[in-house]
């Protein structure tokens, strides 16, 4: 394993690049710890010519948000048979977009919360408030809104009064042309990681997120102190095995590959309700990826380089 | 098979130990979506209007490169050592000549040298402000002024500017309304020349009056002067400091003069107050780097700096007139901006619905930077403003980054009409009046 050489990507231009530069400089350390020759790689214009000129012997996409996991990267990536680690193009696709998500799961029987996409020009045509109060009707309040295409919880608000919507609107829609709507569902916030190895995936520990606000928004992820994070989450045992069964299920279900973590509630009567996969999961200092290793008694270089390898092992 | 790995158990984290020991000013230190954006901003694609970089590509660089490595083997063992936490005597004269620019006389003991002139900032507050005094700022302010009253734990009260500058009658009735409230106001923080981030300058007329009106309220001024000899027309204007020696601390720096990345500023004060401000310092980095200060003091002495400040002038002014141009052309109506006559700023009142910070992700995606109004204001008002900056990027560029906020801003616009004025909404509270005028 020693003898391989793998680029790092991360940075890019998305919303999302500080953190992606902080999981990028994390898991080069990682990996380089376990034996690794590593390069870090902003993605820019130079990418192509340098893995033309470099192959590499796999990439590690660590591009968090559409560069990464909306599926164009990777997309390049096949064109010019780089092995990487992580889903394929088709597999990001579907599942960088949260609605379509949502509706694999949904048509599987999995539990989702109830929701609503709507783009702006909607709401433009029929009048905003007609618009949403039919919203509010339908999904009640509390409400989430969130960028039907988003990561880091960018754009993401909890409405809780109805006079509050149109800001939130405004504010989700800054990320993008249409919101997801969903019905809040209270419970226990929990995110399970998903590794594949020789047994196929396999839940990692789920890790309970308690935000001392609240609201697991971009400062409480990224702030370390406001948020308290239970692992194992403080789940009865039918509860922790009905979340395992729900990533591991997502990542089958929308063909996920090598890694991913899919974020959930349990609700008090016990459903465990998808919100929304990631296909690059944060890598920080602050990241659930981290604290459901360590709870697995794996690391992130042991985990990263098996990756590697079974990236490396594809391509043959 | 259960698809569980088995856990060991590690119980409940916060991921940071140390939570319960951090004093009550860490309090504000958190993670921010606006600050993540930026780290975009530092990309070639995106033509950032937000930072204050100033351009340093008219220096000599291959004269500057020779003597550093003179200074380094004629004085190296003076310039890798400790210093005093004054600043080195030379330096000190030489600043002396600097601020005589702007009609300052002073003694050269009186002025200690700092890394930068935010530390001068800092090392002032920490001497006068206890938590809970009050620091009179204009609105909008400097977002580094404001982060060290906030780590200080001063109450920031902003006063109203126009197109001349700070307002008088609004100094007046803010330091009357602090001390009915039984307020302790420990100064007036003000940038009087192309004020970081209005670009509007006090007007000459009024700096008399709002020395008397400190005075009559014994408060004392501390005036900010990064800008003051980059006037467009080389024109300068005097300084508060030269108007009233004794109630007036002066900060300057050479970062926008020369070279910011030196980090070398000064703060003059009265004497007793100096005093206090070389302990201060003393306490905070011991000494300012001794070879920075050489290299500014040789600089300033074998260098035609007030040549390369006139260039400096020609190449502010060319971005300014780039800007303005830009945005006449370009942008919708409803939207008004200043008209700096130095400096690097411009600031910019948007139509009424828009919010500019919730505005910022959709202009980072269209490739474009600036800093919203809100992050110059400590009570969260500003959401109608934006600062652009002109100092860094060519015309040509400014010119692109001014045609993407537009259509930004167009965009912004359509959301406003179909959801309703956000900014209002949003509970934003009457602005205090910023510099408004076209």
């Amino acid at each position: 394993m020693s003898d391989l050489a793998v680029a790092v990507l991360s940075g890019g231009l998305s919303h999302e690049r500080d953190i992606s530069l902080r999981s990028g400089r994390r898991l080069s350390a990682a990996l380089r710890s376990v034996g690794l020759t590593v390069d870090e790689w902003d993605v820019d214009s130079a990418l192509l010519e340098r893995l033309r000129e470099q192959r590499p012997d796999a990439v590690v996409v660590a591009l968090h948000g559409v560069e990464g996991e909306g599926g164009s990267l990777q997309t390049v990536l096949e064109m010019l048979d780089v092995p990487y680690v992580g889903s394929d193009s088709h597999a990001c696709r579907r599942a960088w977009d949260k609605p379509t998500a949502k509706i694999e799961l949904a048509r599987a029987g999995l539990a989702t919360p109830d929701w609503l996409v709507l783009p702006h020009s909607t709401f433009r045509e029929l009048g905003a408030q007609p618009v949403l109060d039919a919203m509010v009707d339908r999904l009640g309040l509390p409400m989430m809104l969130k960028p039907d295409q988003s990561g880091s919880a960018l754009g993401a608000h909890v409405v809780r009064d109805a006079a509050d919507l149109p800001a939130a609107m405004v504010g989700c829609l800054a990320y993008g042309e249409t919101v997801l709507a969903e019905k809040f569902i209270a419970g226990v916030e929990v995110a399970v990681v998903v590794v594949e190895g020789s047994d196929g995936p396999v839940a990692l520990p789920a890790v309970e997120i308690e935000p001392k606000s609240g609201i697991y928004d971009y400062t409480a992820r990224y702030t370390a102190g406001l948020t308290d994070f239970h692992t194992p989450a403080r789940l009865t045992p039918d509860a922790a095995a009905a979340v395992a069964d729900l990533a591991v299920a997502a990542h089958r279900l929308l063909g996920l590959r090598d890694v991913s973590r899919t974020d959930a509630i349990v609700a008090e009567d016990g459903t465990a309700y998808f919100l929304e996969a990631a296909l690059s999961p944060g890598l920080t200092e602050t990241s659930i990826l981290l604290m459901a290793a360590e709870a697995a008694g794996r690391s992130l270089g042991d985990i990263y380089a098996g990756l590697v390898e079974r990236a490396v092992a594809r391509a043959q | 098979m259960s698809l569980v790995s088995q856990p060991e158990p590690s119980g409940s984290r916060s991921l940071d130990p140390h939570l319960r020991r951090y004093a009550a000013r860490a309090a504000g230190m958190t993670a921010s979506e606006v600050r993540a954006l930026f780290s975009v901003a530092s990309r070639p694609e995106v033509v950032s209007l937000a930072g204050g970089m100033p351009n340093l590509a008219a220096l000599p660089l291959d004269t500057l490169s020779t003597q550093v490595a003179d200074l380094i083997r004629q004085d190296g063992m003076a310039a890798l050592q400790y210093s005093s936490a004054h600043g080195l005597p030379e330096l000190r004269d030489q600043i002396g000549e600097v601020m005589a620019l702007e009609g300052i006389s002073a003694h050269p003991d009186d002025v200690v040298v700092t890394v930068g002139s935010q530390m001068a900032l800092d090392i002032v507050t920490r001497i006068f402000c206890d938590p809970g005094d009050v620091v009179l700022a204009e609105g909008p302010s400097y977002v580094g002024a404001l982060g060290t009253f906030a780590s200080y734990q001063a109450k920031v009260v902003h006063v109203a500017m126009d197109g001349d500058g700070l307002v008088p009658e609004a100094l007046r009735a803010a330091l009357v309304a602090a001390e009915e409230a039984g307020r302790r106001v420990k100064f007036l923080y003000t940038i009087p020349n192309f004020h970081n981030p209005a670009g509007v300058t006090l007007a000459v007329e009024r700096r008399a009056e709002i020395l008397e009106i400190c005075r009559a309220h014994r408060v004392l001024v501390v005036e900010d002067n990064p800008y003051g000899l980059l006037g467009f027309d080389g024109q300068t204007y005097p300084a508060l400091r030269s108007m009233d020696p004794d109630n007036v601390v002066y900060l300057g720096s050479f970062s926008k003069t020369f070279a910011a990345g030196l980090r070398v500023g000064w703060v003059l004060a009265p004497h007793a107050v100096r005093e206090k401000l070389v302990l201060a310092a003393e306490a905070a980095t011991l000494c300012p780097p001794a070879l920075n200060q050489m290299i500014v003091s040789r600089y300033l002495a074998t260098h035609d700096w007030q040549g390369q400040i006139k260039s400096f002038q020609t190449t502010y002014r060319e971005r300014r007139d780039a800007m303005l141009s830009a945005l006449e052309q370009h942008m919708p109506p409803g939207c008004s901006w200043t008209v700096p006559a130095g400096g690097f700023f411009v600031w910019m009142t948007v139509p009424d619905g828009v919010d500019t910070k919730a505005m910022l992700p959709r202009a980072v995606t269209a490739r474009v930077a600036y800093v919203s109004g809100t992050g110059f204001y400590a009570d969260g008002f500003g959401s109608k403003q934006m600062r652009l900056s002109f100092c860094y990027p060519t015309p040509e560029r400014i010119q692109e980054g001014v045609r993407r906020l537009a259509a930004v801003l167009a965009a912004e616009l359509d959301l406003a009409n179909t959801f309703g004025p956000i900014n209002q909404r949003a509970g934003s509270g009457p602005q205090v009046p910023g510099p408004d005028i076209a």
